[in-house]
C-alpha cells in the first residue's frame, strides 16, 4: 500500500503508517530496527534497493531523507515535506518511508526524524555517499547507535579513511571494512593452520579503493609487520601476500569471484571470495549493532603507516612490466602509485568512476 | 583452532565466521533421497555462504556404476534443485574440484581400498590434511558392515593430528536393547565424542531460540514452573502418509519415528533447567537430568493413544487409509498416530503433564510447544465478562511459520467490560528464515568444527528408548490403534484422553 503526502509533517506521516498497516491487516510487524538513509535524489533508488533487500533478513522501518535544498533563491526559500509512505508488498519486509525535505529544512532533517522512529528499537543511520566529517556529532547521525559511511564513496577515499579514524566513536562502521569480512576469514582460516612465523605482508588492489588500505592496516595491526599496498587493475582487491619462513601464503583473486590460496607445503585451492551486493553489506552491518571494536582498531592504525609504491620501493626496489596504456578505463590512468614516473604524486583526488567503487 | 595461536583472530572479531578447518566427507549411499535433497544442497549452501574450509572434499560411495565426472553431474542437479542460497559458477568451481565418487558393495574389500586410497590422494591433492567425516546414510542394519569395514582398512584412524568423525541418522534403534547394540558397534570402531547422531530438528533455528527464549530473558522463567504452568503440549503434525516408505515404518510407527528423538528432545529443552554454560558437557548433563527424570503414567491404557488414519478426503483430496497404503498388510497394528502423557518428577514440574503427540494425515503440517499458564486465582470481573478467555498460554512454533505466540486476555472495545483472547505474534519464520540456514547445514558445519552441542548423546538415546519402551510393550499386548480420518486432529480416543484431565489440545 502506497500513500503519497505532500506539505506534511512527522505527525501526519505517522497517522499515514497506522492506517497503511490497518488497511492490509497487519497489526503488528515485529521490525527490529529504523535504518535511515541520509541521501540525495540520485543514489536514493539504489540505497532504497539495498536496503530493503537487507530488511528481508532485518525487517526494518526505513526512512529514507532525501534532500532537495532547491537551486533557485526562491526555491531555497520555501520549506516542504513531502513523503512516500509504503506499507506491505510495496516495501519488502517492515514500512517505508520516502522523505523529500525542501529548502530550509534541509537543515532540520532531525526534527522530521525523530517523531519517525521505531519506540524501543535501535536506530542505524546510513550514509550511501557524501557522508559527514564526523558521523557521531551530525544531527542525525546523533540519533542512531549505528553510523554507516563508506569511505569508497567520497572523492579522497584514502583521506576520508583518515577522517573517519579521526573522528572515530563507538557505532561508527563503514561499508569498506565490511566488504573486506570475507577476506579476512579467508585469511584467518589459512592462518589457523600450521605456518611458520609471517615476516611480512602485501595486499593488492584497485587504486581509489580504501578496502585494501584497510586490510592493509588490518592486517599490520593484527600481526605487527610491515604491510605494503600496490596497485593492480582490480577488479576490487586482487592479492593478499604473507611472507612466511617457509614461503608465501597467497591468496589470489584474478576475477572477483574464485579466488587461489596458496600455502607452502600445500596443494593450491580455489575458494569462491565474491565481491557482494550492496545488500549483503548492509545485511551484515544490520546484524550486530555493538561498537566494532576491531575496525577501530584497523581504522586508527594510520592510513599513512601503509608502506605504498615510492616507499615500499626504496626499501625493496621491484619491477613493474606492465605498460599503462594498455589499460581501457579512465579511472585506470589515475594510478600513481603505479606510475615510477609519477611516483611523486600520491594524491588520488582525481575523479573516479564507477567501477572501482566495490 | 585456537584464537590465542592465530593473531588474525580475535574474540571481539565478531564479524568473522566459523569456518571448518581443512576437512571432507564422505557420504554413504549417497543416491538416497536424504543425500539429494539435504546433504548435497547443505554442502553447496555451505560453501555459497563462505563456511567450508579451502579444498573441502566430498566423496560419494555408492553402488552404482559412475565416474567422478557423473557423480559430479547428480551433485549438480541436486543442488540446483534444491539449494537454498543461489547458484554461482565460482563456487560450484571450488567445490566441484573435490568430488570423488566410489563404486562399490558395502561388503566389497576392493571398493573399501579404493576409498582409503582415494582419501590418501585427497589429502595430498586437496590438503584435506587426513580429517574426514563418515556419513552413513544407509539403512541401520548396515551399519554394522560398514563400521566394521572402516576399521578394517584403516579408515576409523586417520594420521596423527586429524581427526575421523562418524554421522548416523535415526532411527538409532527401534528399542533399548536394539539401541545399546547399536552403539556398541559403534563406539566399538569410533569414540564416542567422534560419533554425531543427527536428529536435524536440533538444527533448527527455532529449537536453538528455545534456548535462548527460556535462559536469555528474564520475563518467562519465574513463570516457567508448576506454580504457572498448567500442562505443556507438544505436538508434531505431518498432513502426508507414508509415502513410498512402507517398508521402513511398517512395525515402526510414529511414537518409535517422532516421540522418541524429536518430541523428547523438545521436552527436554522445554524443561531442562539452566545449564551453567553452552559446554556441550554441562548441557548434555541438564537434558541427561530432565530425561531421566520423566516418568510414565500407571494407567498406560488411559494416558496414551495410538491411532491409524483411515480413508477420507484430505484438504480436497480423497487418500488411502494406511491398511490401503501399498505394501501394509491389512491386519498391521503400526500406529500413525500416538499421544503419551508424561510427568517430570521434580520440583520444577511436579504434577505438570506434558502431552506428546505426533501422527501423520493430520489436518496441517506444524510442530509447536505450547506451554498453556494456569488460569487467574480469582477473577474481578461480573459474571461473563470473562466466559471468552481462555487459559493464556506461549506458543513456540517450530515450524513453518516459525515465531513465538503469546495468548492473553484483552478487554474488547466497548462500552461493557469482556475479555477476550487476543494473541501477540513474534514471526520469526516469516522475517528471518531467508537468510537462516537449513537445519542440515548447520550440523554439517557443526561435524566439520566438532561441535557436538546439537547432537543427542547416545545416553539420551538409550534414556529416551527407556521412556518410550514400556508404552510400545503394552501396545503391543493390549488392543489396536484407533482409527482417525486422513486430514482430521486425530482419533476421538485422543481427545477424551486430555477430556479425563480436564483439559483439550489446542488447535495448532
Amino acid at each position: 500500500m502506497k500513500i503519497d503526502l505532500t506539505e506534511t509533517t512527522s505527525s501526519r506521516i505517522n497517522s499515514a503508517l497506522i492506517e497503511g498497516r490497518r488497511a492490509i491487516g497487519a497489526p503488528a510487524i515485529g521490525m527490529v530496527l529504523t535504518l535511515v538513509i541520509v541521501t540525495d535524489e540520485g543514489s536514493a533508488y539504489d540505497a532504497m534497493r539495498a536496503a530493503s533487500d537487507a530488511s528481508r533478513e532485518h525487517p526494518s522501518r526505513i526512512l529514507a531523507v532525501i534532500k532537495r535544498p532547491g537551486r533557485t533563491p526562491r526555491d531555497r526559500a520555501r520549506t516542504r515535506l513531502d513523503a512516500e509512505v509504503l506499507v506491505g508488498s510495496d516495501s519488502s519486509a517492515g514500512e517505508t518511508v520516502l522523505l523529500r525535505l525542501h529548502g530550509e529544512l534541509v537543515n532540520h532533517a532531525e526534527s522530521v526524524v525523530l517523531p519517525l522512529l521505531l519506540p524501543d528499537a535501535p536506530v542505524v543511520v546510513w550514509w550511501p555517499a557524501d557522508a559527514p566529517d564526523n558521523p557521531a556529532q551530525h544531527p542525525l547521525g546523533r540519533l542512531g547507535q549505528r553510523r554507516i559511511t563508506d569511505a569508497s564513496a567520497a572523492e579522497d577515499p584514502v583521506a576520508a579513511l583518515g577522517l573517519r579514524a579521526a573522528s572515530y566513536t563507538p557505532g561508527d562502521t563503514d561499508l569498506a571494512w565490511t566488504r573486506i569480512t570475507p577476506w579476512r576469514s579467508m585469511l584467518a582460516a589459512a592462518l589457523d593452520q600450521k605456518h611458520s612465523k609471517i615476516s611480512s605482508a602485501v595486499v593488492e588492489g584497485e587504486a581509489y579503493n580504501p578496502s585494501a588500505e584497510l586490510l592493509a592496516m588490518w592486517l599490520a595491526d593484527r600481526l605487527d609487520v610491515p604491510v605494503e599496498r600496490t596497485v593492480s587493475d582490480g577488479p576490487g582487491l586482487t592479492a593478499v601476500r604473507l611472507t612466511t619462513a617457509d614461503g608465501v601464503i597467497c591468496l589470489d583473486r584474478a576475477d572477483g569471484a574464485l579466488a587461489e590460496l596458496a600455502m607452502p607445503g600445500q596443494p593450491d585451492r580455489h575458494v569462491a571470495l565474491k565481491r557482494r551486493e550492496t545488500s549483503e553489506l548492509i545485511a551484515e552491518e544490520l546484524r550486530r549493532l555493538d561498537p566494532d571494536e576491531i575496525y577501530r582498531s584497523a581504522v586508527q592504525f594510520g592510513v599513512e603507516r601503509i608502506m605504498t609504491g615510492e616507499r615500499a620501493k626504496a626499501a625493496k626496489p621491484e619491477q613493474r612490466p606492465e605498460p599503462e596504456q594498455e589499460q581501457e578505463s579512465g579511472q585506470q590512468q589515475d594510478q600513481p602509485r603505479q606510475d615510477p614516473a609519477s611516483a611523486a604524486a600520491p594524491k588520488p583526488a582525481r575523479k573516479r568512476t564507477a567501477e572501482s567503487k566495490k | 583452532m585456537t584464537t590465542s595461536s592465530n593473531p588474525l583472530r580475535d574474540a571481539l572479531d565478531r564479524r568473522l565466521p566459523r569456518i571448518a578447518g581443512p576437512s571432507g566427507l564422505v557420504i554413504f549411499g549417497v543416491t538416497g533421497d536424504l543425500s539429494r535433497k539435504k546433504l548435497m544442497p547443505a554442502i553447496y549452501d555451505l560453501a555459497n555462504r563462505g563456511l567450508l574450509p579451502p579444498g573441502f572434499s566430498l566423496v560419494g560411495f555408492a553402488r552404482r556404476d559412475w565416474e567422478h565426472e557423473d557423480f559430479a553431474q547428480v551433485v549438480h542437479d541436486a543442488v540446483k534443485e534444491h539449494a537454498r542460497t543461489p547458484f554461482r559458477e565460482e563456487v560450484w568451481a571450488q567445490l566441484a574440484e573435490g568430488f570423488r565418487f566410489v563404486p562399490g558393495d558395502f561388503g566389497d574389500d576392493a571398493a573399501f581400498e579404493t576409498l582409503r586410497t582415494t582419501i590418501e590422494d585427497l589429502d595430498k591433492a586437496r590438503g584435506t590434511g587426513g580429517n574426514f567425516a563418515f556419513y552413513l546414510s544407509v539403512p541401520p542394519k548396515f551399519f554394522p558392515l560398514v563400521v566394521e569395514q572402516l576399521k578394517k582398512h584403516g579408515l576409523s584412524e586417520g594420521p596423527s593430528d586429524s581427526w575421523r568423525r562418524a554421522v548416523i541418522e535415526k532411527p538409532f534403534g527401534h528399542d533399548l536393547k536394539s539401541a545399546e547394540e547399536l552403539n556398541q558397534v559403534v563406539h566399538k570402531v569410533f569414540s564416542p565424542d567422534q560419533v554425531f547422531r543427527i536428529d536435524h530438528y536440533l538444527g533448527k533455528e527455532t529449537v536453538q531460540n528455545i534456548l535462548a527464549l527460556r535462559f536469555a530473558n528474564t520475563m518467562f522463567e519465574p513463570l516457567w514452573n508448576r506454580s504457572y504452568v498448567d500442562h505443556v503440549q507438544i505436538t508434531m503434525a505431518e498432513d502426508i502418509g507414508i509415502g513410498g516408505r512402507a517398508g521402513y515404518y511398517d512395525g515402526i510407527g510414529a511414537a518409535r519415528d517422532v516421540i522418541q528423538n524429536h518430541l523428547l528432545q523438545l521436552l527436554a529443552l522445554t524443561a531442562m533447567e539452566e545449564p551453567g554454560s553452552f559446554h556441550p558437557k554441562a548441557l548434555v548433563t541438564e537434558k541427561l537430568k530432565v530425561l531421566a527424570a520423566v516418568q510414565l503414567p500407571d494407567d498406560l491404557g488411559a494416558h496414551t493413544v495410538r491411532g491409524q488414519y483411515a480413508h477420507a478426503w484430505q484438504g480436497g483430496e480423497e487418500v488411502l487409509g494406511y491398511l490401503e497404503e501399498e505394501g501394509i498388510s491389512p491386519d498391521s497394528k503400526t500406529d500413525t498416530y500416538a499421544a503419551v502423557r508424561l510427568t517430570i518428577n521434580n520440583r520444577r514440574w511436579a504434577g505438570v503433564p506434558f502431552y506428546l503427540r505426533t501422527g501423520k494425515r493430520l489436518g496441517r503440517r506444524v510442530t509447536e510447544i505450547a506451554v498453556v499458564f494456569k488460569r487467574a486465582p480469582y477473577l474481578p470481573f461480573e459474571s461473563g465478562a470473562t466466559e471468552e478467555l481462555g487459559e493464556n498460554a506461549l506458543v513456540i512454533r517450530v515450524q513453518p511459520d516459525e515465531g513465538v505466540t503469546v495468548r492473553f486476555g484483552s478487554k474488547v472495545p466497548g462500552t461493557s467490560m469482556e475479555v477476550r483472547d487476543v494473541s501477540m505474534d513474534f514471526a520469526y519464520g516469516e522475517s528471518f528464515t531467508e537468510s537462516s540456514p537449513e537445519a542440515y547445514e548447520r550440523l554439517i558445519l557443526d561435524v566439520l568444527l566438532g561441535d557436538a552441542n546439537l547432537f543427542p548423546r547416545h545416553q539420551e538415546v538409550e534414556l529416551s528408548w527407556n521412556i518410550l519402551d514400556p508404552i510400545e510393550e503394552y501396545w503391543a499386548s493390549n488392543g489396536k490403534p484407533a482409527e482417525y480420518a486422513a486430514g482430521t486432529w486425530g482419533p476421538v480416543e485422543a481427545d477424551e484422553m486430555l477430556a479425563r484431565d480436564g483439559r483439550s489440545w489446542r488447535r495448532p
